[in-house]
């Protein structure tokens, strides 16, 4: 994108005055190098969400966006229900609740190079993973609901984790709200084999070595220090999650007109916040959350069984679980008010500052752990909410480095065997059953993840606390 | 990732399409056609059935654990009436590089071209 379109509000942030159908500024952040590199598909579709009725403030980009459907990924957008606030399918994308997890583990470098083979082995074996790939939980009709329901909270009372879990979960492991009876026959179906299953594409379960600390006392609280080893899962909420887009995305694109809404783009597809439609999305849209909750909640039973068995001394608590595909009620001020809005985040991470009371106590002084998945190669981050990002953009940071070559181009450009030696020979072992997936998700088809969060950290929208970089990594 | 088909018929243009799909996942020329599933949808318009028909395509894929690799479609107004000709999944021979989560609307299009009709949009993986 040239810069020139933009008023610069500072190094990082880019302003798009309204115009036209625009009810509030499009506001896109990143560095100039960023902003250069960015699709000018993401300034179509920021203007075109700061369109929609009831949007509140501005419409947002955060520094890794690129073209997504209708809302840009790494868009931000929060809509008030007394304004005639719109909900979105596409606003919160296919993948609903999307997201990463990092674990301690207890263990350093030299407790894991010994045994990285067979904890590679061992993980790649038992964690589903790929297209296709089923888990060892079927779900019957009332046990489908009850997930539904209860997300995580439902899994750790089904014995696949501990109570001390739920609270580094955003929602505490449960999003309220969820109406499992709004969720279709089909997207259960879809799910039924597929709960702990670790998803294809940019899904990944990694083991991680902290190799750089940016601030001391915040990594203090989070319990991470240079040289420890972690694991990182990245996935959403599966085919459950998938059909509920799919058939929400349909239904408000076909009820738009009945509700007075001028679409510049079907993908835009929205409901007024208070209709029929925008409340059954919501309800399923919030089971789809716990579906994802739950799914992330067995995977790390898995992966705590896999350690037991190759390294028994590991522990394996969790520092935290970010979902980056959401809409969520949250309460925001506003010009000095108040205000309950429905906040969307589609590849956005929520970012609340130290003191918010949603933080689990042990981390409320240090802010929201944000987790940053890179690409296999490159490494990963953690970041700190701040307080400037509740004026900045709801609270709200980046979630990943976000592509830069199509997958078409990626796997004509590289072999996966390539990438797979490529990786071993930096000390990285790469297990998946795809080489042609391999290939999609070589590191070089990424942005550069440390350009992202070092513009993420110097507009204020989070802070760097550490850089995590794999050991291990599982595609599916 | 697009994907786009071209035919003399609408029909023909979606069969392609749905090929193109599958060649997002694996070769198509890999899949064995050992079992027909049927698939009817029907949608207001072109566009909205060309989304309709790939995503009933993904869920028989999803729900049955399938890839295709043979597709026969016949349009008859807002109605479609489709036939897909495929195998179980097998990873180690098809390589399934990644599964489709949905067909979107972006750059969603199906018109007359010089030589016939083009199908086309984004599917999400």
């Amino acid at each position: 994108m040239d810069p020139a379109l933009f008023t610069q509000r500072t190094a990082n942030e880019w302003e798009i005055a309204p115009q036209g159908p625009m009810r509030v500024p499009a506001v896109i952040f990143g560095s100039e190098a960023l902003i250069r590199a960015m699709d000018q598909k993401v300034y179509e579709q920021a203007v075109n969400v700061a369109a929609l009725p009831g949007i509140v403030k501005a419409s947002y980009a955060m520094p890794d966006a690129h073209w997504g459907y209708g809302f840009p990924i790494g868009g931000v957008a929060a809509f008030d229900p007394d304004a005639g606030g719109v909900v979105s399918a596409g606003g919160v994308g296919f993948d609903i609740s999307c997201g990463v997890r990092c674990l301690h583990t207890g263990l350093t470098r030299a407790d894991v190079m010994p045994v990285q083979e067979k904890l590679a082995g061992e993980l790649f074996s038992r964690i589903p993973a790929g297209v296709g790939s089923t888990g060892a939980i079927s779900l019957d009709d009332d046990e489908m609901d009850a997930m539904l329901g209860g997300g995580a909270r439902w899994a750790v009372g089904r014995g696949w984790g501990v109570a001390a879990d739920l609270e580094r979960i955003e929602e505490h492991g449960q999003m309220a709200g969820a109406v499992p009876g709004s969720v279709s026959g089909h997207a259960k179906r879809r799910q039924r084999e597929e709960m702990g299953t670790l998803g294809s594409g940019n899904h990944y379960l990694e083991v991680q070595e902290v190799t750089a600390i940016y601030d001391e006392a915040i990594a203090r609280a989070y319990g991470l220090e240079r040289g420890a080893i972690v694991v990182m899962i990245h996935c959403g909420s599966r085919g459950l999650g998938h059909q509920i887009g799919t058939e929400f995305l349909k239904r408000m694109a076909m009820a738009a007109g009945q509700h007075g809404i001028a679409l510049p783009d079907r993908e835009l597809a929205c409901a007024p916040i208070d209709s029929a439609v925008g409340q059954e999305y919501l309800g399923a849209m919030r089971a789809g959350i716990n579906c994802a909750l739950a799914n992330r909640q067995i995977l790390t039973h898995l992966v705590r069984q896999v350690f037991a068995d190759v390294l028994p001394q590991a522990q394996l608590p969790l520092l935290y679980d970010v979902s980056h595909n959401t809409c969520k009620v949250e309460e925001h001020r506003i010009g000095g008010e108040l205000r309950r809005l429905y906040v969307h985040r589609k590849g956005a991470t929520r970012a609340f500052g130290p003191g918010h009371p949603e933080l689990p106590a042990e981390l409320r002084d240090a802010g929201q752990p944000v987790l940053i998945g890179g690409s296999m190669g490159t490494g990963s981050y953690v970041l700190a909410g701040t307080r400037a990002s509740e004026s900045l953009a709801f609270s709200s940071a980046c979630h990943g480095a976000g592509r830069t070559m199509s997958r078409h181009k990626a796997s004509r450009t590289w072999g996966g065997r390539q990438v797979v030696d490529q990786l071993a020979a930096r000390g990285i072992l790469v297990r998946s059953p795809s080489l042609r997936g391999i290939a999609e998700e070589a590191p070089d088809a990424y942005k550069d993840v440390t350009a992202v969060v070092d513009s993420a950290d110097a507009a204020g929208l989070a802070r760097k606390v550490a850089r995590l970089e794999p050991l291990v990594c599982i595609k599916g | 990732m697009g994907v786009r088909g071209f035919g003399q018929t609408p029909g023909a243009a979606f069969e392609q399409a749905a090929l193109a799909m599958t060649a997002v996942v694996t070769d198509p020329a890999g899949v064995e056609p050992r079992q027909a599933v049927v698939v009817e949808c029907e949608a207001p318009d072109a566009e909205l059935l060309l989304a309709e028909w790939l995503n009933a395509l993904v869920y028989e894929m999803a729900t049955r654990r399938m890839l295709f690799g043979r597709f026969a479609v016949r349009i008859e107004g807002n109605r479609l009436h489709g036939e897909a000709w495929g195998e179980r999944i097998d990873p180690a021979r098809h390589h399934p590089a990644v599964e489709v989560k949905g067909a979107t609307y972006t750059s969603l299009l199906v018109a007359p071209v010089p030589d016939g009709w083009i199908a086309q949009t984004v599917v999400d993986v």
